[in-house]
């Protein structure tokens, strides 16, 4: 889809840093000097594994946090800038999300109705009750429900039928772009297929662009265009969809991508994984230097010192690791 | 080879506010010596039932086993007391649960909680015990064992205190070890590296596991023989092979076609419509009639029965009698196993 339109940034995120202050003088880094950008109706997947700060760069991306240091513009316009309330109102109406849990997002005392409407009542959307109504069945048709479902309650639907309540929220404002957060990690698989197809038609009809947010590699591969790999708040390796997975650089991405077990026995049995030593470091005191480098195979004095550069080792294809660095790169063999 | 555990013709059912829900109707299974049996299914397929009423350890009183047997070394699990089962746990018969972060006690130090097991099913002293525990915790892979049996949970990472289940699931060597979701919880790269464990210990001890997953890339990983269950009842089983590469039931066709897949270019994932069967009113026929594609009028009144395959294979499917029309899997299905 990348190469069908045309490569105009919709989200630029420059250097962007999200601390949080955990007891005493500890900050933890949850994201921090991070720099991407989204094109007009692509789907960018961000990937990586808990505590990686995927989720926060997402809701730091909306405005759900503010921002400690750096921009996140949005077709041209900093999110993150002083604002008037109607200013905000405007952009919010722009950027969606739709969350995770989806038992969890959903208030249990409103109606479908009202939760779908509550974007629409807000933003004065529709002008009188019986159009307010019939916004919410058409976007109710949208997503695969129908119109009966409109005065139910939450607590009344499955699993898969509440991410769908929760893309017709998102959708009742007419955004441009949506921030989905493991929007399918909840459901059955052959729930996940359902959704992340609808998703794909919305996007198709809509021209929405997506920031779909996941662990579940093998799913961000299929519905992303980009794909982001994430390590301890910084970004590890950017790159077209096919090409990551195809050619992944950084050693962090190729021992991801050679840990998901892979539904196909002969393959399975026949295949050789990198497997990682140890575990995440801590956000709070991360190791110096490159952060992946305690974990690293191929990690040597360089790594411990200096922070590896953001470099575009091939073209569109973004790294940061010592490796593709020309002044570094004769130290490794 | 032997069959170490087998259940028969098992009916569970609760009672609930909205009446008698039958999660498990009718369930075989058999599990031989030194192998994995993955049962797969998705969630209110009966599979994390029916491990449960193998272990004794459905809620009650609300869950009970109505019909069938759990037989294992020539005994009936279902027949047996509260002491006797007791007895049984952990020690011939071990479980490991999928989330790291509530299975383990945070008031003990996981030493005490390795040992508690070993102290209550073998004869060791307090200081064998110990030791043992030690033995364990470097089996698993944990470093520093001796300064690790001081802790307590909130010190290990979710992949450590995995390991530290697995160890006191392994205690006591027990035949057979049933191991729910183990690694739903983890991160890629920690679930590659439990589950290496976990093989690497299954050859060490030649632990007969049975493994209930909804992730086809862990049980192609992992099992030898695979259970798919849905609607309360096992529809297809089979080698990892067969259910693979050979599979029949439209169910197992649809599974395997939902997932996409890291090394594939396909654009739409075939999704299975609709949602899974209300067990408190379950189905007259064949539980997934409605939401296949291939359902005929026979479907939705009479359950299929099972049809042979192979030695190995068997489905319940009305597609395998004679008089039914032929249908060819999706081209989603690797047919052989070539790639």
């Amino acid at each position: 889809m990348a190469n069908t339109v045309e490569q105009e940034k919709l989200i630029e995120v420059k250097n962007l840093k999200k601390h949080f202050k955990v007891g005493g003088k500890a900050t933890l880094k949850a994201v921090d000097d991070v720099s991407f950008h989204i094109y007009k109706g692509e789907t960018f997947g961000l990937v990586g594994e808990s505590g990686c700060g995927k989720s926060t760069t997402g809701r730091t991306l909306i405005r759900l946090y503010d921002a400690t240091d750096g921009e996140v513009l949005f077709d041209g316009e900093n999110v993150h800038g002083k604002k008037s309330s109607k200013e905000l109102k405007a952009l919010n109406r722009k950027m969606q999300m739709i969350f995770q849990d989806p038992y969890a997002s959903l208030n249990p005392r409103m109606t479908v109705e009202d939760i779908i409407a509550e974007g629409i009542d807000i933003h004065n959307l529709a002008s009188n009750k019986q159009e307010r109504r019939q916004k919410v069945i058409e976007l109710l048709e949208t997503v695969g429900l129908n119109s009966e479902h409109a005065t139910r309650y939450a607590h009344e639907f499955s699993g898969g039928q509440r991410q769908r309540i929760g893309i017709a929220r998102a959708l009742a404002v007419d955004p441009d772009f949506i921030i989905a957060d493991e929007p399918i990690s909840a459901l059955d698989v052959s729930i996940q297929a359902q959704v992340v197809n609808l998703m794909q038609k919305l996007q198709k009809e809509r021209g929405l662009t997506y920031l779909f947010i996941a662990h579940d590699l093998s799913m961000v591969k299929h519905i992303s265009d980009r794909v982001g790999v994430m390590y301890l708040g910084k970004m590890a390796e950017v790159a077209g969809s096919d090409e990551l997975y195809d050619n992944p650089l950084h050693p962090y991405t190729q021992a991801l991508l050679s840990a998901i077990p892979v539904p196909d026995p002969n393959y399975e049995r026949s295949r050789e994984r990198i497997i990682l030593e140890g575990d995440v470091p801590s956000p709070v005191n991360p190791p110096s230097g490159c952060r992946f480098r305690t974990r690293c195979p191929l990690a040597t004095e360089v790594c411990a010192n200096v922070v590896p550069r953001w470099t575009e080792a091939e073209k569109d294809h973004w790294v940061a690791c010592h490796i593709y660095d020309d002044e570094y790169k004769h130290d490794f063999k | 080879m032997e069959n170490i555990l087998e259940v028969n013709d098992l009916h569970v059912s609760f009672k609930t506010h909205r009446g008698e829900v039958k999660a498990v109707r009718g369930v075989n299974l058999t599990l031989k010596k030194g192998e994995a049996l993955a049962i797969v299914g998705e969630s209110g397929s009966g599979k994390s039932v029916t491990t449960k009423a193998i272990m004794g350890l459905l809620p009650k009183p609300a869950g009970r086993v109505k019909s069938g047997e759990v037989l294992f070394n020539e005994r009936d699990l279902t027949k047996l007391s509260d002491k006797q089962m007791q007895k049984l746990r952990g020690s011939e018969i071990s479980m490991i649960f999928q989330d790291p972060m509530t299975s383990l006690n945070p008031t003990m130090t996981i030493g005490k909680q390795i040992m508690e097991g070993i102290r209550r099913h073998q004869n060791l002293s307090k200081a064998d015990a110990k030791k043992r525990a030690i033995e364990l915790l470097e089996l698993v892979g944990i470093p520093n064992p001796e300064e690790r049996v001081k802790q307590y949970p909130h010190q290990f990472s979710g992949g450590m205190r995995q390991r530290v289940v697995i160890a006191i699931a392994l205690a006591c060597n027990p035949k057979v070890l049933i191991a729910d979701e183990p690694t739903t919880a983890l991160d890629v790269t920690i679930q590659a590296q439990i589950l290496d464990l976990m093989k690497d210990l299954q050859k060490k001890t030649n632990t007969s596991i049975v493994l209930i997953t909804h992730d086809l890339g862990v049980v192609a990983n992992m099992a030898q023989r695979v259970a798919v269950m849905y609607g309360g009842k096992v529809i297809e089983t089979g080698t990892v092979d067969e259910i693979f590469y050979e599979p029949k039931h439209p169910y197992t066709w649809g599974l395997l076609s939902s997932m996409p897949r890291v090394d594939s270019k396909n654009s739409e994932l075939l999704a299975i419509p609709g949602t899974p069967p209300d067990l408190s009113n379950p189905p007259k026929g064949c539980p997934f009639a409605a939401r296949c594609p291939h359902a005929m009028k026979v479907c939705t009144e009479f359950m299929p029965d099972y049809s042979d395959v192979s030695d190995t294979h068997k489905t319940a499917c009305w597609l395998q009698d004679e008089r039914s029309p032929k249908v060819e899997p999706p081209e989603t299905i690797q047919v052989g196993g070539d790639r």
